[in-house]
């Protein structure tokens, strides 16, 4: 178990390795000067453009830039913000918090809803209640978070029900901590449905397949033979087993806490990564997206990590040597 | 089999979008902008009925609250085979009918218009060309390289497997849409609309090939210990044969089924970036750009009808699935999800 970790570890550091590579490709490849912005700020003098072109190594030959900026990155320094003028980790790290608790609140959902559901679905198949949830459920994967994002906001105008957009109101300061958390709370209400619902579509879906297979095996025919009435045969032996491929969801699902809202972040207003990573690109804000790119691209391999590990933990079937 | 009924009736559309659409891309009537949907009537203001739908000619109320009164006055019918401005059927026969249409200066707004007073319903017509090209150009690029890539890979096994799938690794290791974002940075700006749908395609495939990539290694690895395949080395068939003549073929079903789900992908990326301002541009249409046009709040508020070009991505997706799973249920039953 420990050298299957340790093991699937050390793989994890030449796709590490990879990815900041092609980060840092995607970046340079990409036109423009990336000190033009400065230069044309009438505040910066010369010398500090020379300044920062030192600095920041960019007057050196292209792979001794990559090697100061990995070497920096292994120490957690992802270099500066050109745009917004604080450090990268700094930036991050504010917008890391924000999508996370959008991300969180949508996985919560998604889990509530979809497995109640998915087992509903499935021990009444092809009834009325399985049929809308399977149309439902197709609707949802086939929406793009942009656009239920944009008719919630709509719905929301027109009822005056909820906050359009954005984290918090405009007297968000002045409010005692309950009162902050619930304007928060009350902002996050459109888009952790969207995500959450969306995200429960697919795992619902997943749900149901996965117990109407089990419910087809011998184990669930001899235990229903025993004489066990159909609840406990149901929870007990078939929803156990039909769980656990969903185990590889759930770290896939991790692995995309990150950036799973990029798009509708930028829909809402959200102030998290998805938002910050479409304005550095817009202004070429090389480090911040580099950053991004790379904490993005490591949760992700982290995320399928766990999955894994996760999976040989639950099932005991499984192993990996 | 509904799935693949609709998109037969999408695609057609997007083939004949210049006839049937009333307008052309461009067209617009600066005075009629922000107009709401104003669908054909059977009955007029007086109570009578036509037979022959028709529509009102409408006046500017208020331009900046953007109200427009109906004129009972004038009215235009609808007429079927209308006159209009020219235009070439398939890229190739010239001709200035439409499938329907009315006399200037009376104007049919089916869908209502944006900003500029352009047709909403003609700009989804000629914008569903991209949106659901996009599609099949991207499938029909990564399918060849993922199943030489995955084929490779799986047949020789090893080191070679090894370090082809640390390369797949590194690009599935992004958050794909931080990559296409990225990416489409790259793009240059300067370029016209079609350079740019085929570089769109471009970086949509060079993310898209590595899943497809994986999953034919996948089927690959423990199909070469079988005994036909044993056989057909046994008799001295070379490695290139044996993969091109005995192991693909052998991945046809399920090649045809991930490729058919994953269409939507890539219908959904590119719309997803086209949104966002990264993608298709203007003056071009997809439906992901004129989706965008709503995006901000007033537009969204003010002018709904925006919102429609979105209905027509869902059900182009649900289309998708539902012919990709109808045809994963009909090949290859082992596949079945739900």
């Amino acid at each position: 178990m420990w050298r299957y970790i340790a093991r699937r570890g050390i793989n994890l550091i030449p796709l590490l390795f990879g990815i900041s590579l092609l980060s840092f490709i995607a970046i340079q490849l990409s036109p423009g000067d990336f000190l033009a912005e400065v230069r044309l700020n009438p505040v910066v003098s010369q010398q500090t453009v020379d300044e920062m072109r030192r600095d920041f190594g960019l007057d050196q030959p292209i792979h001794v830039q990559y090697a100061k900026w990995l070497w920096r990155v292994l120490h957690l320094d992802f270099g500066y913000s050109f745009a917004f003028q604080v450090p990268v980790m700094w930036l991050i790290r504010s917008h890391l918090v924000n999508t996370l608790i959008l991300n969180i609140a949508a996985l919560a959902i998604a889990w509530l809803l979809a497995i109640p559901i998915g087992i509903r679905a499935a021990t009444r198949q092809y009834s009325l209640t399985d049929n809308t949830f399977s149309l439902g459920a197709y609707l949802g994967i086939s929406t793009p978070t942009f656009f239920s994002g944009l008719v919630l906001l709509f719905l929301a105008f027109k009822t005056g029900w909820l906050p359009i957009g954005g984290m918090t109101g405009l007297d968000y300061e002045d409010l005692p901590w309950y009162g902050k958390a619930l304007d928060v709370a009350r902002h996050l209400v459109i888009p952790a449905a969207v995500l959450g619902f969306g995200a429960a579509a697919g795992l619902m879906r997943q749900m149901r397949g996965n117990l109407l297979e089990v419910l087809r095996a011998d184990f669930v025919r001899t235990a229903r033979a025993k004489g066990i009435g159909e609840r406990p045969v149901i929870y007990k032996h078939a929803v156990r087993n039909a769980i656990n491929p969903l185990i590889t969801i759930f770290g896939f699902e991790i692995g995309h806490l990150l950036s799973g809202s990029a798009i509708l972040e930028n829909v809402v207003s959200w102030p998290g990564l998805g938002r910050l990573i479409l304005e550095s690109v817009v202004r070429k804000d090389l480090y911040v997206v580099m950053g991004a790119l790379v904490i993005g691209g490591t949760t992700l391999v982290v995320g399928n990590l766990v999955a894994d590990i996760l999976l040989v933990v639950a099932d005991p079937r499984i192993r990996y040597d | 089999m509904i799935g693949g009924a609709i998109l037969l009736a999408l695609y057609t559309l997007a083939l004949f979008a210049d006839v049937v659409a009333p307008y052309s891309l461009d067209f617009a009537d600066r005075a009629h902008f922000y107009h709401p949907p104003l669908l054909p009537r059977f009955v007029d203001a007086e109570g009578r009925l036509h037979l022959r739908p028709f529509v009102y000619e409408t006046v500017t109320d208020n331009p900046g609250l953007r109200t427009y009164r109906i004129n009972p006055a004038r009215l235009f019918p609808v007429k079927l085979l209308a006159q209009g401005e020219s235009h070439h059927i398939l890229w190739v026969v010239p001709t200035t009918i439409h499938v329907f249409g009315v006399d200037p200066p009376g104007r049919i707004f089916l869908m209502g218009t944006d900003q500029f007073g352009r047709d909403v319903f003609s700009r989804i017509l000629h914008g569903s060309r991209v949106s659901l090209v996009i599609g099949l150009l991207v499938v029909s690029i990564i399918l060849p390289i993922g199943m030489v890539y995955g084929g490779v890979a799986g047949y020789y096994g090893g080191r070679i497997d090894n370090t082809m799938m640390r390369i797949v690794e590194v690009i599935l290791g992004f958050p794909a849409f931080y990559l296409l974002l990225t990416l489409s940075a790259i793009l240059p700006t300067r370029v016209g609309c079609t350079t740019r749908f085929y570089l769109i395609v471009v970086i949509i495939s060079f993310i898209g090939w590595t899943g497809l990539s994986r999953l034919i290694r996948g089927i690959v690895l423990p199909m070469k210990e079988q005994e036909f395949i044993l056989a057909a080395r046994a008799i001295g068939v070379g490695d290139l044969r044996i993969l091109v003549r005995h192991i693909l073929p052998n991945t046809t079903s399920l090649v045809v089924v991930v490729a058919t789900l994953s269409v939507p992908g890539s219908i959904l990326g590119e719309s997803g970036l086209s949104f966002l301002g990264f993608g298709v541009r203007e003056p071009c249409a997809s439906w992901g750009n004129l989706l965008s046009a709503g995006a901000n709040l007033p537009n969204l508020i003010n002018a709904p009808w925006l919102l429609l070009p979105g209905l027509f991505i869902i059900i182009t997706v649900v289309a998708y699935n539902f012919l990709g799973d109808g045809l994963r249920d009909a090949l290859d039953p082992r596949l079945r999800v739900g």
